[in-house]
């Protein structure tokens, strides 16, 4: 067993004791007049300005998953790794026109979630239903992947007990008390906690992008350390293999198409005060992107380390790929360095945590309580059961790590991705036209979702030695063409979504199948602050 | 229900006042940072470098500058001229810090 670094441990926890004590805290900030309203509880009370806003949605979408994760890629296998890079760039000028159509609407129907407007929109409760469960699936492993941001770091300090509740207590504590404070203050506490997640994340980055190239021989020599070690190890690459360019874009473009369509992504941007902001944002959310391109190149740091002694934490004869950049900071760091990175790896993980929850939360009260359950409920009712479900759901997302194997997580989002673009039809095309019938979208849905959940099914992946789940690459070979070329899994999925989607529409017209009502009109897509909302 | 979620749905005029829009042949700029990444063969390789980073790195990385650049532009460009009167967005909030 490691030493415990008392150093970074208590560092770590202090950061930790701050954010919690902010947390409850946020209660009081911006005070509403009554937190008994999924409004107020649930999105913030629709207030939050340009500065919160983008520590908000960027401490929502840029999460400590992705933080140790990508660079663990690029450790692991190089070049495709950084295909985050060009999806951070492609989603927001995708999404730019999409979000403000949705803000104005949701501004003025009062929707929460993105169901809450496919219900709308689509007249169908069905469909809503569908969009609801698929956005709380695709979440929940997410937010069960934060907590292994959080383990990584405590394995790189020691904490890596021999007994069970020695192993999980710090992890079960933190999350306790997350759950606590999201309870009371809604999405008032990541929004305020981001505020410190990412001045620490920002500093260490700009701290390590100066220093660890310095003390490595420079940016060329990292680079060329990387290029050696996947050449000898004739796995990974430092550019694109033969055959995986189609996978690279297509990787980059579909989690571009998915990234928004997340339910927390969606909770982050109906949280803003108006359009302005959104479009704003859009603009300025992409220098997350750069301090996650520099972090990916973390993992080649790691690669040129090595002579310091920088490998991945072998734990039950597995090496742990996620360890590598805590490691990375605990060798090339002193120790209160190291200390305040890990603050900002497992605050970074609390953030999106939360608004994950809340997101959760607010799907099962918007479409599953209000609308099967208990119809005429108020709003304080609604506000207490999400509270409610928002701390089930961050119970049920600690379980899993602790008695599931973490594989079980990251297969999981890995499906989570292909099963989110599903929604793409209905959510953001139907904030532009309502050519759809709606059982249009549900056969598209139905044959998307199958579709994916089976190709993702017969992917193996020779390197862990799985048969299933291995990846996101399909390969075209296997629909018959005679190629050597991989696809995103998701993007074939999406298509068949949609080729699906128009043939049912059309033949449903034809049939003349009743359609729902549309319950929004078109100038409901450009109202802005001040406008009048519809009760 | 709260006041405040209800205090102006009596002065709905149905639907928001004067004819929007959120066309404008700016939009089309959004294309350029959605399909430059698209073509690998721009930053597939490693030469030319710059400052040590083999072309595929410093030129996806440079991609970020671009997409802001465009997204900046076309939110400056196509800000509504007239925008939401302040005093009526500040009622519908009630008093706040």
């Amino acid at each position: 067993m490691t030493e415990i670094n008392w150093t970074e441990l208590i560092i770590l926890a202090g950061l930790f004791l701050i954010v919690a004590g902010l947390g409850f805290v946020a209660a009081n900030w911006r005070r509403p007049a009554t937190m008994h309203h999924l409004d107020e509880w649930g999105l913030g009370g629709r207030s939050f300005g340009g500065w919160v806003t983008w520590f908000l949605i960027g401490g929502d979408l840029y999460t400590a998953y992705t933080f140790v994760a990508v660079p663990a890629l690029l450790f692991a296998t190089g070049a495709v790794g950084f295909f985050a890079v060009p999806y951070t760039v492609m989603t927001y000028p995708i999404a730019f026109l999409a979000l403000i159509r949705l803000w104005s609407v949701s501004h003025r129907h009062g929707f929460v979630t993105p169901a809450d407007f496919v219900r709308a929109r689509f007249g169908s409760p069905t469909l809503a239903l569908l969009i609801a469960i698929t956005g709380i699936v695709a979440t929940m492993p997410y937010i069960a992947l934060q907590l292994i941001g959080i383990e990584a770091v405590l394995k790189a300090i020691g904490l890596t007990g021999d007994s069970f509740v020695a192993k999980h207590l710090p992890l079960i504590i933190a999350f306790g008390i997350l759950a606590a404070y999201t309870y009371q203050s809604g999405l008032r506490a990541p929004a305020l906690i981001a505020f410190v997640k990412d001045t620490l994340i920002y500093i260490v980055i700009i701290v390590a992008v100066l220093w660890l190239p310095h003390a490595l021989g420079g940016w060329g020599a990292i680079f060329d350390a990387a290029n050696e070690k996947f050449t000898a190890a004739k796995r990974g690459s430092l550019l694109l293999p033969a055959g995986s360019h189609l996978q690279y874009i297509t990787l980059a473009l579909g989690s571009a198409l998915a990234l928004f369509l997340y339910p927390h992504s969606v909770t982050g941007v109906l949280a803003s005060k108006n359009r302005d902001i959104i479009k704003r944002n859009m603009a300025a959310l992409p220098a997350y992107s750069l301090l996650l391109g520099l972090i990916a190149l973390l993992g080649f740091m790691a690669i040129a380390a090595k002579g310091q002694g920088v490998a991945p934490i072998v734990t039950d004869g597995k090496p742990d790929g996620n360890t590598v950049i805590p490691v990375l900071f605990d060798r090339m760091f002193p120790s209160w360095f190291a200390g305040i990175a890990y603050g900002a790896i497992g605050i970074g993980a609390l953030v999106p945590a939360a608004i994950m929850s809340i997101a959760a939360a607010n799907l099962f009260t918007r479409n599953i309580y209000v609308e099967y359950l208990n119809k005429d409920s108020t709003h304080a009712q609604q506000a207490q059961v999400s509270k409610v479900v928002s701390l089930v759901v961050k119970f049920g997302a600690l379980l899993v790590i602790l008695f599931i194997d973490p594989q079980f997580s990251i297969d999981l989002q890995l499906i989570g991705g292909v099963i989110i673009l599903q929604t793409l039809p209905a959510v953001a095309i139907g904030l532009f036209t309502r050519w759809f019938h709606r059982s249009g979208l549900i056969a598209g849905w139905v044959v998307g979702m199958a579709g994916g959940l089976g190709m993702l099914y017969t992917i193996p992946n020779p390197v862990t030695k799985r048969e299933h789940f291995g990846g996101s690459a399909f390969a075209l070979s296997k629909l018959g063409l005679d190629t050597k070329l991989t696809i995103y899994t998701g993007f074939i999925a999406v298509a068949l979504n949609l080729i699906v989607a128009v043939i049912a529409t059309l033949i449903a017209r034809a049939a003349k199948v009743p359609d729902g009502p549309d319950a929004t009109a078109p100038s409901d897509y450009y109202a802005d602050e001040g406008d009048p909302k519809i009760a | 229900m709260d006041p405040r979620y209800s205090a102006r749905v009596a002065d709905d005029p149905v639907h928001p006042p004067a004819a929007r829009s959120d066309h404008s042949p700016w939009n089309l700029l959004l294309l350029v940072p959605i399909l430059i990444p698209l073509l690998t063969f721009l930053y597939d390789g490693v030469e030319p470098r710059l400052f040590g980073f083999p072309r595929f790195y410093w030129l996806q990385l440079a991609f970020i500058g671009l997409g802001i650049v465009c997204t900046a532009v076309v939110y400056r460009l196509t800000k509504r001229k007239r925008g939401v009167p302040v005093a009526t967005a500040r009622d519908t909030r009630g008093a706040r810090p």
